[in-house]
């Protein structure tokens, strides 16, 4: 009895607590577009393993001013730094742009459930995303490179507003040259020197090259954009258990308690936020939800 | 002409379409090249003519003074550019250039209107068919319009 006790506690003393907020130093800012940046954080001691699942989510707190959770968007396999994508939309992201090299941010996590690696498996990939979607799915497709034998074809269609506003350019123009990764880029309008797809990205699907019968499918951007998304990927033949979407929701806690993120019968910060579309596909399209 | 009766029959616009109708198509079709920058049609134009893109992409622009030419859609290898053959007046309302070198074919629209005119199951066909390409612009401008990307925040 008592070994197993002590067994107990020695397990709980190894689990993080979920609500522990960890310092971490900003090791590098990169600015990615006029209103988005990358913060590369590192711990201030050595203590640097962030093991995370591609698709899922750090709170993030600006001391003083609040915490949002922002999704993780570096590789999964480079566990001595964390890599966070935002952009500037409120208090606590404004506040978190003013901040410096050498500043320090608390983090916890990471959180919820990410993109569906395992079931991905031996199927084509169809990685369908827009605007700032790009960075929640951006460890998935790392994940995917590293271990590139394992998957079919990987299809990546990307929509952005405009030339200017197309994110991760280095890492597109890397994923472009490679003949594993098919690459479809669409603006929903441009000007000047542009000669690439304009239209919105959603229209990529019909002419992309995977098997609707055996792929899965990952979408991530703004929920319109989602909605619109998972139509043409029915309509071009890919069952709903096929389709996975990453929700975004006012989330808090971060581990289901506070319901603030709640989505029907679901916290999309523990049950999310990646949602296989068979699973809610009753409330997606709710608006009450 | 074997070639473009080939290409017309296995393109996925005409699918199901009889042979006989596929047949008056070629009448109306020839082969087109653009060279990157030509204009495929301009603005206030007679539209008389649709195209099956073969290969290569075509943006359609429109003008705004002190602004230039804003892109606002591409047609690609696989798709068909045009359908205010279709429509009265029968002018075009964009210009449309060739972003790189392009082939396609073209369909003499005038005498398609002809040909629907006189055998009204082929003008049901096509009506059919450009409904669908009719609605998807729609569906995709009506999410254009919305500017999704404008106010999207991560998670």
């Amino acid at each position: 009895m008592e070994t197993q006790q002590t067994s107990k506690h020695s397990d709980a003393a190894k689990q993080p607590d979920p609500m522990l907020v960890r310092p971490l130093q900003i090791h590098r800012i990169i600015k990615e577009l006029g209103d988005t940046f990358s913060l590369i954080l590192q711990p201030q001691d050595d203590d640097a393993d962030f093991p995370f699942q591609p698709g899922q989510f750090n709170m993030l707190y600006v001391y003083g001013v609040g915490e949002v959770p922002i999704s993780i968007s570096g590789d999964p396999a480079r566990r001595e730094t964390l890599v966070h994508t935002t952009r500037e939309v409120g208090t606590v992201t404004r506040a978190m742009r003013k901040l410096k090299v050498g500043d320090s941010l608390g983090v916890r996590g990471p959180y919820g459930k990410g993109w569906p690696v395992d079931k991905a498996e031996n199927q084509d990939i169809v990685l369908l995303t827009g605007g700032i979607g790009l960075a929640p799915l951006r460890p998935m497709i790392h994940y995917l490179l590293t271990r590139r034998e394992k998957y079919g074809r990987i299809v990546l269609l990307y929509g952005a507003r405009t030339p200017e506003d197309i994110l991760y350019r280095k890492d597109l123009e890397k994923w472009r040259s490679r003949f594993d990764l098919e690459m479809h880029l669409t603006v929903d309008h441009a000007t000047g020197a542009w000669r690439g797809n304009v239209g919105v990205v959603t229209s990529l699907v019909s002419r992309s090259p995977f098997d609707p019968q055996n792929c899965i499918a990952m979408v991530c951007g703004p929920e319109i954009m989602m909605r619109f998304a998972v139509m043409e990927l029915q309509k071009r033949g890919v069952a709903d258990d096929r389709i996975y979407i990453s929700m975004e929701r006012n989330m808090k806690c971060g581990i289901g308690l506070c319901g603030h993120c709640q989505l029907g019968p679901t916290f999309v910060c523990k049950d999310g936020p990646v949602y296989c579309y068979v699973d809610i596909k009753d409330i997606f399209t709710k608006r009450e939800m | 002409m074997r070639d473009l009766e080939q290409t017309l029959r296995e393109h996925p616009f005409l699918e199901g379409l009889d042979a006989e109708h596929i047949k008056l198509l070629v009448g109306c079709a020839s082969n087109v090249v653009f060279k990157e920058g030509d204009f495929v049609f301009r603005e206030g134009l007679e539209a008389n003519v649709f195209y099956f893109i073969r290969h290569g992409r075509v943006l359609i622009e429109t003008h705004v003074p002190q602004k230039g030419p804003i892109m606002i859609r591409s047609r690609e290898a696989g798709e068909i550019l045009g359908w205010s053959w279709l429509v009265r007046p029968y002018r075009w309302h964009f210009d449309a250039r060739a972003a790189e070198l392009t082939r396609a074919i073209a369909l003499d629209g005038k005498c398609l209107r002809e040909k629907c005119e006189e055998d009204h199951d082929l003008g049901y066909e096509v009506m059919k068919r450009f409904a669908v390409i009719i609605a998807e612009l729609l569906e995709a401008t009506r999410l254009q319009l919305l500017d999704v990307y404008g106010n999207s925040t991560n998670k």
